[in-house]
């Protein structure tokens, strides 16, 4: 790669990366691995079938430090949609950071840890593009008695794929209980670490939060499982299209709001009632009376994959409807598939609509999110 | 039959004033796995630096620029039931289409594979 990487920074994972022959490349100012020799085809696959190690230790790790739930979640809630107070311990939860009008500052996890010692802390993992722009954020506010603390010494860790749970189960095997959006903190072999069964796959699996100085031993004992590959950022995008997830920069930015980004679902009844949250007038208006404009899920006729910038048309019209936020080849499907915005009258499931691709036009049709089931683990009752 | 490289990774084996041209084994290697190609239609008229083909992989869309000038005279319609082809075997059978020469004193631009190995060695 040249000099292109040297002021890149990099996570406690690089030197692995290179012993493993990934093609690095340059994102959010990390040197990042986008694919290993497997290829991000078979990078994908491999994720679907059995189990997929990812490095994310490039996102943001941060804990919230108040004296008491009550308090932390108050404040929390005065920059999200979501409810937080109703947060119990050792869940977590998918949210946004809204600015003043209502657009999304940063989509997040936050998670309320299940230890009684850890009362008031609240984790939170940020995207490593928005890392500066959310913690000002967040400091500018901050009341008396709470504080940010961010971590700059653990890395982060997925274990994604349907065999996660059972290769996991190996070494944490305390993580064998924890059910979808559920945090604990145990031992991986020696080394206390704090994981989520969550990620951004659309698949089962979990996230691990490990000590930087710990985190080579804890993907090399993954990676000697015959179930887990290595698998880069380029994979980890076309899996998280295929499981309709946004991509912050991309699908969503600060001038979305989460009902144009058809991702309510991370506002619960309370919030909706009372719209107390950063942009509450805007976003109550669209909950009442529907968005301007409205993410949509889009199959695509043929073979030829629409990319981020194409424009969205009525078929055969010359009038720009939207454009494609995300697009790509979905390995999964065997086809091509995209998200992007239209105005609302044009978000209705099985709506026609054409993409522009090298001055073409080429069919596609709005359809249900997510484009491949998602497997979450969900506890029997 | 002589085999000739670009610098923008594509070969022309040329047989008489018939050149089949596709992409290197590098040019493959760095688009990583090829999901859609597109072809020229039979007929079209090229010149040097012209857009011929679109080949994309999982990540991203690319060109395949003609590096001389031409009249194509037939695509490889197999690639595109079946792009993953010119990851397994690009110099050979995954060739993306033949161009008829119209100056063949242009090939003396491009480089043997000597002097292509040598400036891939370069990148």
């Amino acid at each position: 790669m040249g000099d292109q990487t040297t002021d890149l920074l990099k996570t406690p994972l690089y030197d692995l990366h290179e012993e493993l022959g990934a093609k690095i490349v340059p994102f959010a100012g990390y040197a990042m691995p986008v694919q290993y020799p497997l290829g991000i085809m078979k990078e994908h696959l491999h994720t679907r079938a059995a189990a997929g190690l990812f490095d994310v230790s490039h996102m943001g790790q941060a804990v919230l430090k108040g004296p008491d739930h009550e308090t932390t979640s108050a404040f929390l809630e005065t920059l999200v949609p979501s409810n937080m107070k109703e947060l119990k311990p050792g869940k977590q939860r998918y949210t946004v950071l809204l600015n003043r009008d209502g657009g999304i500052l940063d989509d997040l996890m936050v998670a309320r840890p299940a230890e009684a010692d850890r009362e008031g802390d609240l984790m939170l993992v940020v995207n490593a593009a928005r890392k500066a722009v959310d913690y000002e954020y967040i400091r500018s506010h901050l009341p008396d008695g709470i504080t940010l603390e961010t971590f700059e010494d653990r890395a982060l860790l997925a274990l994604q794929g349907p065999k996660a749970a059972e290769v996991m189960a190996r070494f944490a095997p305390d993580a064998a209980d924890l059910a979808f959006m559920s945090v604990a903190t145990l031992l991986f072999k020696d080394t206390e670490v704090h994981v989520s069964r969550s990620g951004y796959t659309g698949e089962d699996g979990y996230e691990i939060s490990a000590p930087a100085d710990k985190a080579e031993l804890i993907a090399r004992t993954l990676l000697a499982e015959e179930e887990v590959e290595a698998i880069g950022l380029g994979a980890r995008d076309s899996l998280r299209l295929e499981a309709g997830l946004c991509l912050y920069g991309h699908d969503i930015d600060e001038t979305t709001s989460p009902v144009e980004a058809d991702i309510t679902f991370c506002m619960q009844k309370r919030r909706k009632e009372a719209g107390d949250f950063p942009g509450g007038q805007r976003i109550l208006k669209e909950l009442a009376e529907g968005p301007a404009r409205k993410r949509v899920a889009l199959k695509i006729e043929g073979r030829a994959p629409a990319r981020e910038g194409a424009q969205i048309r009525i078929p055969g019209g010359d009038e720009t409807l939207g454009e494609v936020t995300s697009g790509g080849f979905a390995p999964t499907l065997g086809a091509p598939i995209a998200m992007g915005y239209v105005p609302a009258q044009f978000s209705e499931v099985g709506t026609s609509l054409a993409l522009v691709v090298r001055g073409k036009e080429i069919p596609a049709t709005v359809t249900a999110a997510p484009f491949v089931p998602q497997r979450y683990y969900r506890k029997p009752k | 039959m002589s085999t000739y490289f670009s610098e923008d990774h594509e070969w022309l084996k040329v047989d008489g004033d018939v050149a089949t041209i596709g992409i290197t084994n590098y040019a493959q290697a760095q688009l990583g796995d090829v999901v859609f190609v597109e072809l020229p239609e039979n007929g079209k008229t090229l010149s040097k630096g012209d857009e011929a083909a679109v080949v994309e992989s999982v990540k991203a869309a690319s060109e395949v620029y003609v590096p001389v000038d031409g009249e194509v005279v037939e695509g490889n319609e197999a690639l595109v039931e079946e792009p993953a082809k010119v990851n397994e075997d690009p110099e050979n059978s995954a060739w993306f289409f033949k161009l008829k020469l119209s100056d063949k004193s242009q090939l003396d631009g491009l480089m043997d594979e000597a002097a292509y190995k040598a400036y891939v060695d370069t990148l």
